[in-house]
């Protein structure tokens, strides 16, 4: 069934991307909301609806989202949700609300602050409590797993990851990362992301709102998200079935796009992915540097389709973006933004 | 806004400790008794939204990752929501937004706590100790209610007897206290002045599903003689912690929601056109609170509704026929087990707990330091007012 509301992201912000901030997930969500809205001419008082997604493992207490309504300045109260997962399915949450007509204007954001625990010892306990979780098995020695099956596959080499890595991070040379030590096999230092703080705030607005906001509004024309099964031993490790299906939902071969962010924070990631989607060599890969740059956790989906509103809002036409959740790309969003003459 | 229409509930038996299933095996209870109902199965399902409390209860981070199977969500959208302890409600509303946005034909709802598996107390504090518990945060909001409305203090007694009186007439409640009696909740220890132990929710594993469909899908279920529970209305609404001015005995947020609920099905007049409500009621006198915030009773005289039996399963207004959260609270459950239970109402299908007569009702949740709110209204046609 195909949407029938126009809904367009008009605007983005992110906080600086930093390994450590003395600022409160709260603290960051204000200034970035102020920091999406104030160009669009608008206060929190025109948001009619707010989703924000964070994580309390990452912010290391229960409930931690609650104290976010300040920044979302929800007095009088406002219709609201939250979502245990990145920002990007905040948005989607906030498209399906928008489809429903009675309102124009909402607000997701994304929020995480990664320097406060040890990624090692919190993520582990994302996986199944009663086989994988006790084997204490973090993000790396998963994601080491698939980047063998990719090798063996023939979809990945250790010298096209290390140029992935160059490339998203706009230094560094192949040769003499490949001399480096594994973190994984066959992970390097430089196969894996940072860990950053971060949050993202984006303004979605309906039909008529969004053109009157922006001359160039980034129309979401697809959108969709799917998962597999949890347990990486039972998946093909080379494949990501959920990343096709969400593709083909979303409509991603309906017409090229010219850029695509990936959520990709382990470089052969992104191999996969441009396999899965199908994207040639004249598609713009993570022009922001994607994941490998910034790994915001709980916002880095966001930001990947900010990056693809930016290339919308810059005049480009059809933009990807992608965002992922769960060991080994378990679960998967695609969304399409266009942009209209 | 595209109708939608619930066609199938299901719950788990709720226990203080469910040892013998795993916390998929929880959830694919709940699961398979909805899309049982729904005389459906998992193939039937286009989208899985879930919703619990803070996964710091179990110890496990994002669990739906692990029980997209359980769920029957592999190849499908999974989508989790986290609402504090309004979860289970706003899960039924992202769920209905699923199809009321035209984008899913048939989504299945589920919501689950297997507090046993960690410490609830621990985990409401962070790990950090010094937590006051959900009973310490709500015993000044109910002294100052009491305080405003002059309400005696055997309300409380009463909406503690008449709720696990109910419960022993739903076979999937927790508390099944045959001997419950005034006298043994006055009796009962005092936990945080004025709630005593027996006006006070349990802790409890559970889990609850429902099945949410379009127009089309209702419209066959009621040809096939299973009359659907229409979704007139949802809302949602939040507000801050704590400032000045705020009032958490009447919150804004509240009265805001319910007041959307009632414009969107045409409800001028809640006491007459509502046929039951399910209010979350975690502590006896929240039921008084809510029946005020709700606009049910007028403000200082919900507990004169309490008092003369209106409430009561036979009474004129039943709060809770199924037992409520304080017979049964796997908490980020209890919110969808009262928009479940609405819908079983409004069906028909409550058994022993059946409100004769129930065309329309009326289900909320609400959470953190009572700052966040969903409800939504169900009935037995789309328009049951003419």
């Amino acid at each position: 069934m195909a949407p029938s509301t126009d809904i367009a992201v008009v605007g983005w912000a992110q906080t600086p991307m930093v390994r450590r901030t003395d600022l409160s997930e709260t603290a960051l969500l204000l200034r970035v909301i102020t920091d999406a809205i104030e160009p669009l001419g608008l206060t929190r008082a025109d948001i009619d609806f707010t989703c924000l997604g964070s994580c309390d493992y990452i912010t290391g207490q229960a409930f931690s989202f609650v104290q976010n309504l300040d920044a979302i300045g929800a007095w009088p109260p406002k219709r609201d949700s939250h979502v245990e997962m990145d920002g990007a399915w905040a948005l989607y949450e906030a498209w399906l609300r928008l489809q429903e007509g009675d309102i124009d204007i909402a607000v997701v954001t994304g929020s995480g602050r990664s320097s406060t625990g040890d990624p090692a010892l919190i993520y582990p306990m994302e996986m199944d409590p009663y086989y994988l979780a006790p084997i204490g098995a973090d993000p790396m020695t998963f994601a080491a797993l698939q980047a063998r099956a990719l090798i063996a596959a023939g979809i990945a080499d250790e010298r096209a990851m290390a140029e992935v890595s160059v490339r998203s991070r706009g230094k560094g040379d192949v040769d003499e990362l490949l001399e480096g030590d594994y973190v994984r096999e066959p992970l390097r230092r430089h196969d894996l992301p940072p860990i950053t703080d971060g949050a993202a705030a984006m303004v979605l607005a309906t039909g008529d709102r969004a053109r009157q906001l922006v001359e160039r509004p980034a129309y979401i024309t697809g959108f969709d998200h799917r998962t597999e099964c949890h347990n990486p031993a039972l998946r093909a490790l080379d494949d990501a079935p959920s990343v096709r299906i969400a593709a083909e939902a979303a409509g991603l071969g309906d017409a090229p796009v010219e850029v695509a962010e990936l959520q990709a924070a382990f470089t052969h990631e992104e191999l996969l992915l441009r396999r899965v989607l199908g994207l040639g060599e004249d598609v713009a890969v993570n022009p922001s540097g994607g994941a490998l740059r910034s790994n915001p956790i709980m916002a880095t989906g966001l930001c990947r389709i900010g990056h693809a509103a930016d290339h919308i809002f810059g005049g480009g036409n059809r933009a990807l973006a992608h965002s992922t959740s769960g060991p080994c790309l378990q679960q998967n969003l695609v969304c399409i933004l266009e942009g209209r003459s | 806004m595209i109708p939608a229409a619930v066609i199938g509930v299901g719950q788990t038996h709720h226990k203080t400790r469910r040892l013998d299933v795993s916390f998929g095996g929880l959830v694919r209870e709940a699961v398979f008794r909805a899309l049982e109902d729904a005389h459906m199965t998992m193939a039937d399902i286009d989208a899985v939204v879930i919703g619990k409390a803070p996964d710091l209860f179990e110890g496990v981070m994002k669990p739906e990752l692990y029980l997209s199977d359980a769920m029957g969500a592999v190849g499908k959208p999974m989508f989790r929501v986290h609402t504090a302890g309004s979860v289970g409600g706003t899960t039924g509303v992202v769920a209905a937004s699923h199809v009321q946005a035209g984008k899913h034909k048939t989504v299945l709802a589920v919501a689950f706590e297997k507090q046993s598996e960690g410490n609830a107390q621990f985990a409401l504090g962070s790990g950090r100790g010094a937590s006051l518990g959900a009973g310490g945060s709500f015993a000044p909001f109910i002294r100052s209610y009491i305080h405003r409305s002059g309400a005696p203090e055997h309300i409380g007694w009463m909406v503690a007897v008449k709720d696990r009186q109910n419960a022993l007439k739903n076979p999937y409640a927790h508390l099944r206290i045959e001997d419950i009696s005034i006298e043994k909740v006055k009796n009962s220890p005092m936990m945080w002045e004025p709630i005593r132990f027996l006006e006070s929710c349990p802790s409890s594993d559970g889990a609850c599903a429902v099945v949410i469909t379009d127009e089309e899908g209702g419209r066959a279920a009621a040809a096939d003689g299973r009359p659907p529970a229409w979704i007139l209305a949802t809302s949602s609404r939040s507000e801050p912690p704590a400032f000045p001015g705020r009032d958490p005995v009447r919150p804004q947020a509240c009265l805001q929601c319910v007041d959307d609920v009632y414009a969107q099905a045409g409800i001028t007049n809640p006491r007459e056109q509502l046929d039951m409500a399910e209010l979350y009621v975690p502590f006896s006198w929240h039921e008084p609170i809510w029946l005020e915030g709700h606009r049910i009773a007028e403000e200082g005289a919900g507990w004169k509704m309490v008092d003369d039996g209106s409430t009561a399963l036979g009474g004129s207004f039943p709060i809770n026929a199924s037992g409520g959260v304080l017979s049964s609270n796997p908490i980020g459950a209890s919110g969808l087990l009262r928009f479940g239970e609405t819908a079983m109402q409004v069906r028909g299908t409550a058994g022993e707990h059946q409100v004769d007569g129930c065309n329309v009702a009326l289900a909320m949740a609400y959470g953190a330091n009572s700052q966040y709110f969903s409800m939504w209204i169900v009935a037995n046609s789309l328009q049951p007012f003419g």
